[in-house]
């Protein structure tokens, strides 16, 4: 962004969606609209590197027609959403596997895949 | 006949929470009825972050803030029935309620209850409700059912897709299937706002670029065996079709997410009056139903933006179950009821009333306005006399508000009034 440059962001860590102004100054970029620190971290962020916790299930291998949910334990690359649905749909878990466990380490070196889910 | 303290009809967010409410005030005799596999509701189904903000300080996903609950009531010991469908609710002895159910194992039996806690949820308007013209082939679900048939089953239900209503399952659903490979062509709302959360607009339908068409809707279904393709219109300010201004869009599979309503048959058949805006039973500030002894929680009493706030309505009424059976199943005395009055913007409130007791405790009322508004005031009156003026610089249809009225002020109020102007 050149300096004056202004965006208009919603903030998305929580349900508020607060109304985000970003405006690029000698000082880097100033944030207003926020009602809570992170919406100043997520301008920032989303402006340069943004990320998204991705969710979705694996099948799980020993239970017929079982699936669990999980997630990963951080967010990612936004632009590399796709990358990882696509490494995931060939993993499969082996149940019994319980909420918190890491089901695939390592995600396209971002993060780590855990369940949110138990399946006995 | 089986008999407890406490039966709860429902084991999602609402039940489970109403449940470890009223055994920590100290009522323990309690029974979950649960008509699917497991505790934890729809939670079940919503893999997607988002949950527990408020309630835990943390960000769940919904099978993680189901846990939570099933955890705590596993630890307490409380007793629950699953694949068990609750039939109806009568009035039993000496105003005891008899709540009869069946399963598989136990065929019909009655359970005699000191107190019922109504916790069955909400279910999604249908296509029937929203009267689409059109043919009627396959591939037409309501959003929640595709995100069963994705999240729990494993099963795509179509490719090209079409949203109706931008309601947040719908929006959660539109990221779904285009993760999972789906071409989500177009979401269409027919009002000129979104009753989804400005969050998920970003990254459900942004993040993705899939257009949102404001004031639109699907004005014809086209399609044999299976959908072939819809008619999109925009409407005018009376929300009727302008057949000038509509396009054919091709699809498969239609979603519709176009509003929750509070499944109450067994309240209505009950006897129990409902509120019809909210389409609940009509509570007052312990959500205690018309009928004594007989409470409601969560999306049953009135569809609520968040889990964490249905965890905290049910908090409310577990607590004043376990009160009321402690009590020898009588209510504390109430000196009068004020019905809380909706002027202005307000669409409804809950409680729609307040029994005023002795030393009574401060109430807050959650309530739903009707229009988006900017630069509003939420005004609390006795009267004419105003007691609380908030600013607000936004309310919305999609967002509950909240206003807190001291119990002193309830004491001597004579009539009051809750208004968005």
């Amino acid at each position: 962004m050149n300096i004056g440059e202004k965006r208009e962001l919603v903030c998305i860590n929580c349900p508020m969606g607060c109304m985000l102004t970003a405006t690029m100054t000698e000082n880097g970029l100033s944030v207003t609209g926020n009602t809570c620190p992170r919406g100043e971290k997520y301008a920032n962020e989303e402006l340069t590197h943004p990320t998204r916790t991705l969710t979705t299930t694996l099948r799980v291998e020993n239970r017929e027609g079982k699936y669990v949910p999980v997630k990963t334990n951080g967010p990612i690359s936004k632009e590399k959403l796709f990358e990882a649905m696509k490494v995931l749909s060939d993993v499969k878990v082996t149940a019994p596997v319980k909420t918190g466990d890491v089901v695939f380490p390592s995600l396209l070196g971002e993060a780590d895949v855990i369940a949110t889910g138990t399946v006995d | 006949m089986l008999k407890r303290d406490i039966v709860i009809v429902g084991g999602g967010p609402a039940g489970c929470a109403a449940a470890v409410a009223a055994f920590d005030a100290g009522t323990k005799d309690i029974l979950i009825i649960e008509r699917d596999e497991g505790l934890g509701g729809i939670l079940r189904q919503c893999i997607h972050n988002g949950f527990g903000l408020h309630r835990f300080g943390e960000e769940l996903t919904g099978p993680e803030y189901a846990d939570r609950y099933k955890n705590m009531v596993i630890e307490r010991n409380i007793d629950y029935m699953v694949k068990t469908m609750v039939l109806s609710i009568e009035d039993g002895k000496d105003g005891a309620k008899v709540v009869t159910a069946m399963n598989s194992e136990n065929g019909v039996f009655a359970v005699e209850a000191k107190a019922v806690i109504l916790c069955m949820g909400c279910r999604e308007r249908s296509r029937g409700q929203l009267n689409i013209p059109g043919d009627r082939p396959a591939g037409i679900y309501t959003a929640g059912t595709a995100q069963r048939f994705i999240n729990i089953k494993g099963e795509m239900p179509g490719k090209n897709v079409v949203i109706l209503g931008s309601g947040d399952i719908g929006l959660i659903m539109a990221r779904r299937m285009t993760l999972e490979g789906a071409n989500v062509k177009v979401v269409c709302e027919l009002m000129p706002y979104s009753g989804g959360l400005n969050r998920n607009i970003v990254q459900c339908l942004n993040d993705f670029n899939i257009p949102l068409k404001l004031s639109h809707t699907i004005a014809k279904i086209h399609g044999k065996d299976r959908v072939e393709g819809v008619t999109i219109a925009k409407v005018d300010e009376r929300l009727r079709v302008i057949p000038e201004e509509s396009e054919y869009v091709e699809c498969d599979t239609i979603l519709l997410s176009c509003g929750l309503i509070p499944e109450n048959e067994l309240t209505k058949s009950a006897g129990i009056a409902l509120d019809n805006v909210t389409k609940g039973a009509v509570v007052n500030q312990d959500r205690e139903t018309e009928k004594d002894g007989v409470y409601a929680c969560g999306n049953v009493l009135h569809v609520h933006d968040l889990v964490d706030y249905v965890s905290e309505e049910s908090d409310i009424a577990g607590k004043a179950a376990a009160k009321y059976v402690q009590n020898g199943c009588k209510d504390q005395e109430t000196v009068k009821t004020l019905n809380v009055e909706k002027m202005g913007a307000v669409r409804y409130t809950v409680p729609q009333r307040i029994d005023v007791h002795e030393n009574q405790e401060d109430v807050k009322v959650y309530f739903r306005v009707g229009a988006v508004l900017k630069d509003v005031s939420l005004v609390v009156r006795d009267g004419d006399n105003e007691l609380m003026r908030i600013k607000k610089r936004k309310v919305a249809p999609g967002e509950m508000e909240t206003v807190k009225i001291k119990g002193s002020v309830l004491a001597s109020a004579e009539r009051i009034s809750v208004s968005v102007e």
